[in-house]
């Protein structure tokens, strides 16, 4: 088939419209950078580290004279840096158990009227808005938690450092692992589904059961996939930013897990809903630019996790030989 | 199988499950065994699946019930008014509207646009090196969380030369918060979903239809235009109704890239432009306010909206849901 002159055009329009995608990553990871620089130039690395009160150095800069001159820029984001990265790994940890599980369940165990209705409940949990998981976290499982969870003890003895409202790590971790496990389930499942079907009926045919052939064959072969829906959840789980600033508390501090289990219960506001907090000081020059900085620091990472994802899952496509 | 001897009447055997992998005829005498570990393990995948279960549907009936608490004709049709006194707050009519409009518009952006990419990642993808950077890119774009692009969107807007798409101020700064940018935004929210369902749709359609089509003398545009799109039409319809849903479900963009004004703020007169131009709210931005965390604090007005938002986003699932199986195209004559 010779290509027309019409057909190269078209490939061209087309072409063209898709590459401004890259542009716009381009553009983007640019302006954010730039916008943000003044913030991380004026701290150096310390801007990665701990030195003190994080909520008085955010109230600090909001403050600062207007004169360009005396700018404050003073900030050391360890505390938010630490809860994002907290909150975000224990609810992948906890949503990759989960959903290697039910992802197992779905493709061997389930009853077939079961399955039926287990595909759009997952689907369902990966749509409901992140608000009204947030709604529904602070209306009705914070104030549970405060009620019968934390004890009078337990507040007496942080009284002098934070308040223990229930708004806490635990909650905030929860409710981020049912958000982000529906993306996981459905990524493993297509794996497990890869899986040539010879492979496990083999296993089972020398004479091993069923769990241990999905466990020892199965589960083994969509090890990528595993691998890549973690990377990819964890995406989003650092990107969360309206649930977690509903429930999380809105206080910058580092939950220190040698407090035993009080740890779990301690406010810890991750640096998305520590964005979404202050949106109204945007306008404040050196306010806006250390807002972008948060901002600067989550979009590296999710890219870097995003890149990181999409090349295990090729790698998975790589190695399946038949579909 | 066959050593059971003729003269015992053999018990039939018990029918094995419609789930049971066909390999499970084995020999008599080697049973698969079970141990304890195995066992645990069973449970807790039936725990985890139930789990799932349990979790949706408390989250669903949670909701319908305090829906049908709080839901109310006069809350659906009047406007919002700022008032301390919840019972003169008035209703949700804005944020509803602003929701449909906002959809729309992003809709409007990211369904054309994602088809675009889709088909030249799926048909044409050539030079090679460029089509795997934008593979890569729209996955990067899957990534970026809503509260970046919203932050990123007011950045680019503020600039006086996209003054058109929104509200300048006397001096010349320009605003950047309007349905036109936040609409954008949105476009590059559900851009991922739509790419993502038109290409797995165009790559389901096999080689030989193209085939087919050359050979009667079209070219690669034509058959793209008269036999590709047209078949991957419930891809493309998935993916649309995915990203309406992501769209209508996002608070983050509309809280700092929306205004998140009450009522919907028309920037000048003139009919639809002028609104569009203008601020508003939406569902979301509505229960993010009401909530306890917002500034407005009144849960009932919460939970009404709330189960409003999740009626729209169920409609849209059910959607889903209908178009994926009604896609029974089959390609073998």
């Amino acid at each position: 088939m010779s290509a027309t002159r019409e057909d190269r055009r078209v490939g061209l329009t087309l072409g063209a419209l898709s590459s401004l995608v890259l542009l716009l990553i381009a553009g983007m990871i640019f302006f954010v950078l730039e916008k943000a620089w003044p913030s991380f130039s004026h701290n150096g690395l310390s801007w990665f580290g701990a030195k003190g009160e994080v909520d008085a150095q955010l109230t600090e800069i909001f403050n600062s004279p207007a004169d360009p001159n005396n700018y404050v820029y003073t900030i050391g984001a360890w505390p938010l840096i630490y809860a994002t990265a907290l909150v975000t790994f224990l609810s992948v940890a906890l949503a990759t158990v989960f959903s290697v599980l039910s992802a197992i369940f779905i493709v061997e165990f389930a009853p077939d009227r079961l399955r039926r209705v287990l595909e759009p409940v997952v689907r369902l949990l990966a749509a409901v808005p992140s608000v009204i998981y947030g709604l529904i976290g602070i209306l009705v499982i914070v104030p549970f938690v405060a009620d019968h969870f934390v004890t009078e003890g337990a507040r007496e003895s942080v009284r002098f450092v934070i308040q223990l409202d229930g708004t806490s790590l635990a909650v905030a971790t929860a409710i981020l692992t049912v958000m982000i496990t529906p993306i996981m389930i459905a990524i493993i499942v297509d794996a497990l589904r890869t899986v040539p079907q010879g492979w496990t009926q083999g296993a089972v045919a020398l004479g091993v059961n069923r769990w241990r052939a999905m466990r020892t064959i199965a589960v083994r072969t969509a090890r990528p996939a595993i691998v890549a829906a973690a990377v990819l959840a964890s995406a989003r789980a650092l990107g969360e930013a309206i649930m977690l600033s509903m429930v999380s508390g809105s206080v910058g501090f580092a939950p220190n897990p040698l407090d035993g289990y009080i740890f779990l219960l301690e406010p810890a506001r991750p640096l998305a809903a520590t964005i979404v907090d202050n949106a109204e000081g945007l306008s404040v020059v050196p306010f806006g630019q250390t807002l972008y900085a948060f901002a600067a620091v989550l979009l590296v990472s999710t890219a870097m996790l995003s890149l990181g994802g999409w090349y295990a899952r090729r790698a998975l496509r790589k190695y399946t030989v038949t579909r | 199988m066959s050593a059971t001897p003729a003269t015992t009447p053999a018990p039939p055997p018990p029918a094995p499950p419609a789930d049971a992998p066909p390999a499970q005829v084995e020999a008599p005498g080697y049973a698969p065994s079970w141990s304890v570990g195995d066992k645990i393990g069973v449970g807790l995948a039936w725990f985890a699946g139930l789990l799932l279960c349990v979790i949706a549907g408390s989250i669903v009936i949670y909701m319908l019930v305090r829906g049908i608490q709080y839901v109310s004709f006069d809350l659906l049709t009047k406007h919002p008014q700022p008032s301390l006194d919840q019972s003169k707050s008035g209703g949700f009519l804005d944020p509803i509207i602003g929701t449909f409009v906002l959809t729309i518009l992003g809709t409007l952006i990211a369904a054309p646009l994602g088809v675009a990419i889709a088909v030249w990642l799926s048909e044409y993808g050539k030079p090679a090196w460029l089509a795997r950077a934008v593979e890569s890119g729209i996955e990067i774009v899957a990534g970026i969380p809503s509260i970046v692009l919203a932050i990123f969107g007011l950045l680019v807007f503020s600039n006086a030369a996209f003054g058109f798409l929104s509200f300048t101020a006397e001096g010349g700064a320009v605003f950047g918060r309007s349905f036109f940018t936040a609409g954008a935004m949105m476009g590059l929210l559900a851009l991922p979903l739509v790419v993502g369902a038109t290409r797995e749709a165009l790559q389901a359609i096999p080689i030989h239809v193209r085939e087919a089509s050359y050979a009667l003398g079209k070219d690669r545009a034509s058959t793209i235009r008269r036999v590709l799109l047209p078949a991957a039409r419930p891809g493309i319809a998935t993916g649309t109704s995915l990203g309406m849903g992501r769209i209508a479900g996002d608070t983050a963009i509309v809280v700092i890239l929306l205004g998140a004004s009450l009522q919907l703020q028309e920037e000048n007169s003139f009919p639809i432009l002028g609104d569009l131009k203008g601020t508003g709210s939406t569902l979301t931005s509505y229960v993010y306010n009401n909530s306890p965390a917002g500034e407005g604090n009144a849960p009932e007005k919460a939970y009404a909206a709330a189960f409003v938002l999740l009626a729209i986003v169920i409609l849209l699932n059910f959607a889903v849901d209908l178009i994926s199986r009604r896609r029974k195209v089959s390609w073998q004559s």
